[in-house]
C-alpha cells in the first residue's frame, strides 16, 4: 500500500507540475510581448518626440522631411471602434436576449450555428464582401467619389463584432437564475418587463465583458478594414479614405526602414496599450457593482 | 368565516399526470391556511393554481373555477393583475441582485409608481411590515445578496406586501432557514394576517398547529381533508389525516 500511495503523490506533483507550466506560458508571452513591443517602440518615440508622435496631425513616412504623426491613426480607430461598439451592441444584445429568452428551440438552434458561422468567416472574407458589396452601396447611396471610408469601415467592423456581442451575452443572460425571473412575474411583472429589467440587470457584468470583447476585436482588426476604408493617413471624418493603428502598421512594414519602421513598432506599443487600457477600464467599471453572473 | 378565494372542481394535468384531482375549497380572508401532506400530494401545485405560476410550465393544462372575490382568476383576470393581488413568497430566498430599496421598489414601478416620496414611503411601510426597518435602514442602497438568509426572506416578504396584494402565497418560506429565522418570519405572518389573507404550505407539522387558522390535507393529488387547524389535528376526520400528522407515514 506505501508503495502505491508514493506513486499516486509523485503522479499529482508531476500534474500539477505540467498545469503550473502551462499556466505560466500564458503570462510568459503577454511579458515576452510586452518588453518586445516597449524595446522596440521607445526609441523611436524619443526620436520624434512623444507629442509630435502622439497629436501630430500629418503622417508623411516617405516625404523628403518625414513626418510621424499618428492622431489621425488613434482618431480613426477610436472612432471606427467606437462607431462599430455603438451599431453592434444594440443589435447583438437584443439578438441575445431573443435567443436566450423568447426563442424556440428550433429557431435559437438555426441562429446560433449561424452566429457561430459568422464567427468563422476569416477576416478577408469581409473585407471581400465589404470592398465588393459595402464599399459600393455607400457610394452610391450617400453620392460620394469613392465608397472606401470610415463608414464603410464601420459597418463591416459592426458586422465582425456581432458574433462576440452576441454569443458571451447569452452566455450570461442564459446563466440568470429562474428564481429572479420567477420573483419578478409573480409580483405581477410581465415577460418583457422581467427580461429587460431584472434578467439583463443581472447579465450586466456578462454584457459588459461581451462588449469589452467587441472593442477588443474591433480595434485589432487589421485585414478586413484595410481593404474597405481606403488606408489613407486623412484625419477621420465619416465618409473621408481613413487608416487605423493597425493598418498603418501593416500597410509599410514590407517596405519601411530606420526611423519608419521603428515609427510602425511604436505605433503597435500605442495600439497594446489601447487595449489594455480599455480592458482596464471596462473591468473596474462593471466588476465593482457585486454581481452575479 | 367570509371566503375570498373559492376554488371549486379543479383538475390539473402535468402532460398525462393529474396533479389535482377535483379540489374544492374555500379560503378564508384575514386567515393563515396551511396546505400540508407528503411530498409530491399537489400542495406547491395547488397553490401555484392561485396565482396560476403554472401557467409557466410547459404541457400543463387546468380544468374547473377558482374565483378570488368572485372573479374567475383563469378567464376573467389578466394574469399579471393577479399576480399583483395574489403575491408570492417562494421556498428559497430569491431577492433581485440589486439594492435593497430596489428590491422592495420593483413591484410598486412596474404598477406604475415613479413619484420618488410615495416609492420612499412604500419601501419604509413595507420594510416595517416585515420586521426588517430597523435592520436595514441606514444600508437601503447595498446590495440585497449581502443580507443573511432570513434577512433576504423577510425581504421577499417586504417585496410581495409593497405591491398592497389580498392574499399572499407562501411557499415552504422558512424550510431553508433557522429556527430563529423561522420564528421571526412565523410572527410576521400572525402580524400579517390582519391586512392580508396568507396561505402557506409546509412539511412543518408544529408550524402548521403553531400558527394557522385552517389546515387543508392534501394526499396523491386529493384534498383529503380541510377544516380548522385545531379540529384536524385534535379530531381529523379522515383516518389518512389522522396516520399523517401522527407521522405514521409522509
Amino acid at each position: 500500500m506505501e508503495e502505491v500511495k508514493k506513486i499516486g503523490h509523485t503522479g499529482e506533483k508531476v500534474a500539477h507540475g505540467i498545469f503550473f507550466v502551462c499556466g505560466m506560458v500564458a503570462i510568459a508571452f503577454v511579458l515576452f510581448i510586452t518588453v518586445f513591443l516597449v524595446i522596440s517602440g521607445v526609441p523611436a518615440i524619443g526620436k520624434i518626440g512623444i507629442t509630435d508622435f502622439l497629436f501630430g496631425t500629418v503622417w508623411a513616412s516617405t516625404a523628403a522631411e518625414p513626418k510621424f504623426g499618428i492622431l489621425p491613426f488613434i482618431l480613426t480607430s477610436v472612432y471606427g471602434t467606437f462607431g462599430a461598439i455603438l451599431i453592434a451592441v444594440p443589435i447583438g444584445l437584443l439578438c441575445a436576449i431573443y435567443l436566450s429568452k423568447f426563442a424556440g428551440n428550433k429557431a435559437a438552434a438555426m441562429i446560433r450555428s449561424a452566429v457561430e458561422l459568422l464567427a468563422g468567416i476569416p477576416s478577408v472574407v469581409y473585407g471581400l464582401v465589404g470592398m465588393i458589396v459595402v464599399v459600393p452601396w455607400v457610394r452610391e447611396t450617400f453620392n460620394l467619389p469613392d465608397g472606401a471610408n470610415l463608414f464603410s469601415a464601420i459597418i463591416v467592423l459592426s458586422v465582425m463584432v456581432l458574433p462576440n456581442v452576441i454569443s458571451v451575452s447569452e452566455t450570461s443572460l442564459d446563466a440568470v437564475p429562474k428564481e429572479y425571473e420567477e420573483a419578478s412575474l409573480a409580483l405581477g411583472a410581465n415577460y418583457t418587463e422581467t427580461v429587460f429589467k431584472v434578467s439583463v440587470h443581472a447579465a450586466r457584468s456578462g454584457i459588459a465583458s461581451a462588449v469589452v470583447l467587441g472593442v477588443g476585436r474591433a480595434i485589432g482588426e487589421a485585414m478586413a478594414v484595410m481593404m474597405v476604408a481606403g488606408n489613407v493617413a486623412n484625419m477621420p471624418s465619416l465618409f473621408t479614405s481613413v487608416r487605423f493603428l493597425t493598418t498603418a502598421v501593416v500597410s509599410e512594414m514590407s517596405y519601411a526602414s530606420g526611423l519608419q519602421r521603428e515609427a510602425l513598432f511604436s505605433i503597435a506599443l500605442v495600439l497594446f496599450i489601447f487595449i489594455i487600457i480599455i480592458t482596464l477600464l471596462l473591468n473596474f467599471v462593471f466588476k465593482k457593482k457585486g454581481d452575479v453572473a | 368565516m367570509a371566503s375570498i378565494i373559492e376554488v371549486k372542481h379543479l383538475n390539473l394535468w402535468y402532460g398525462d399526470h393529474q396533479a389535482l384531482k377535483d379540489i374544492n375549497i374555500d379560503i378564508p380572508e384575514h386567515k393563515i391556511t396551511a396546505l400540508i401532506g407528503p411530498s409530491g400530494c399537489g400542495k406547491s401545485t395547488f397553490m401555484k393554481t392561485l396565482n396560476r405560476m403554472n401557467d409557466l410550465v410547459k404541457n400543463c393544462r387546468i380544468e374547473g373555477d377558482v374565483r378570488l372575490n368572485g372573479h374567475d382568476i383563469y378567464k376573467d383576470m389578466d394574469v399579471n393583475v393577479l399576480r399583483k393581488h395574489v403575491g408570492m413568497v417562494f421556498q428559497k430566498a430569491n431577492p433581485f441582485p440589486m439594492s435593497i430599496y430596489d428590491n422592495i421598489a420593483y413591484g410598486p414601478r412596474i404598477h406604475g409608481i415613479r413619484n420618488k416620496a410615495q416609492l420612499d414611503e412604500i419601501v419604509e411601510r413595507s420594510l416595517k411590515q416585515a420586521a426588517l426597518w430597523d435592520e436595514c435602514k441606514d444600508r437601503l442602497k447595498q446590495n440585497a445578496l449581502g443580507m443573511s438568509g432570513g434577512q433576504q426572506q423577510r425581504l421577499c416578504i417586504a417585496r410581495a406586501v409593497a405591491v398592497e396584494p389580498t392574499v399572499l402565497l407562501m411557499d415552504e418560506s422558512t424550510s431553508a432557514l433557522d429556527p430563529i429565522s423561522t420564528a421571526k418570519i412565523e410572527e410576521l405572518c400572525t402580524e400579517l394576517k390582519e391586512n392580508y389573507t396568507i396561505v402557506m404550505v409546509t412539511h412543518n407539522m408544529q408550524q402548521a398547529n403553531r400558527i394557522s387558522d385552517v389546515t387543508a390535507f392534501f394526499l396523491l393529488g386529493e384534498l383529503i381533508e380541510v377544516g380548522e387547524t385545531k379540529d384536524v389535528f385534535l379530531n381529523p376526520k379522515n383516518p389518512k389525516t389522522e396516520e399523517y400528522i401522527s407521522g405514521r407515514f409522509g
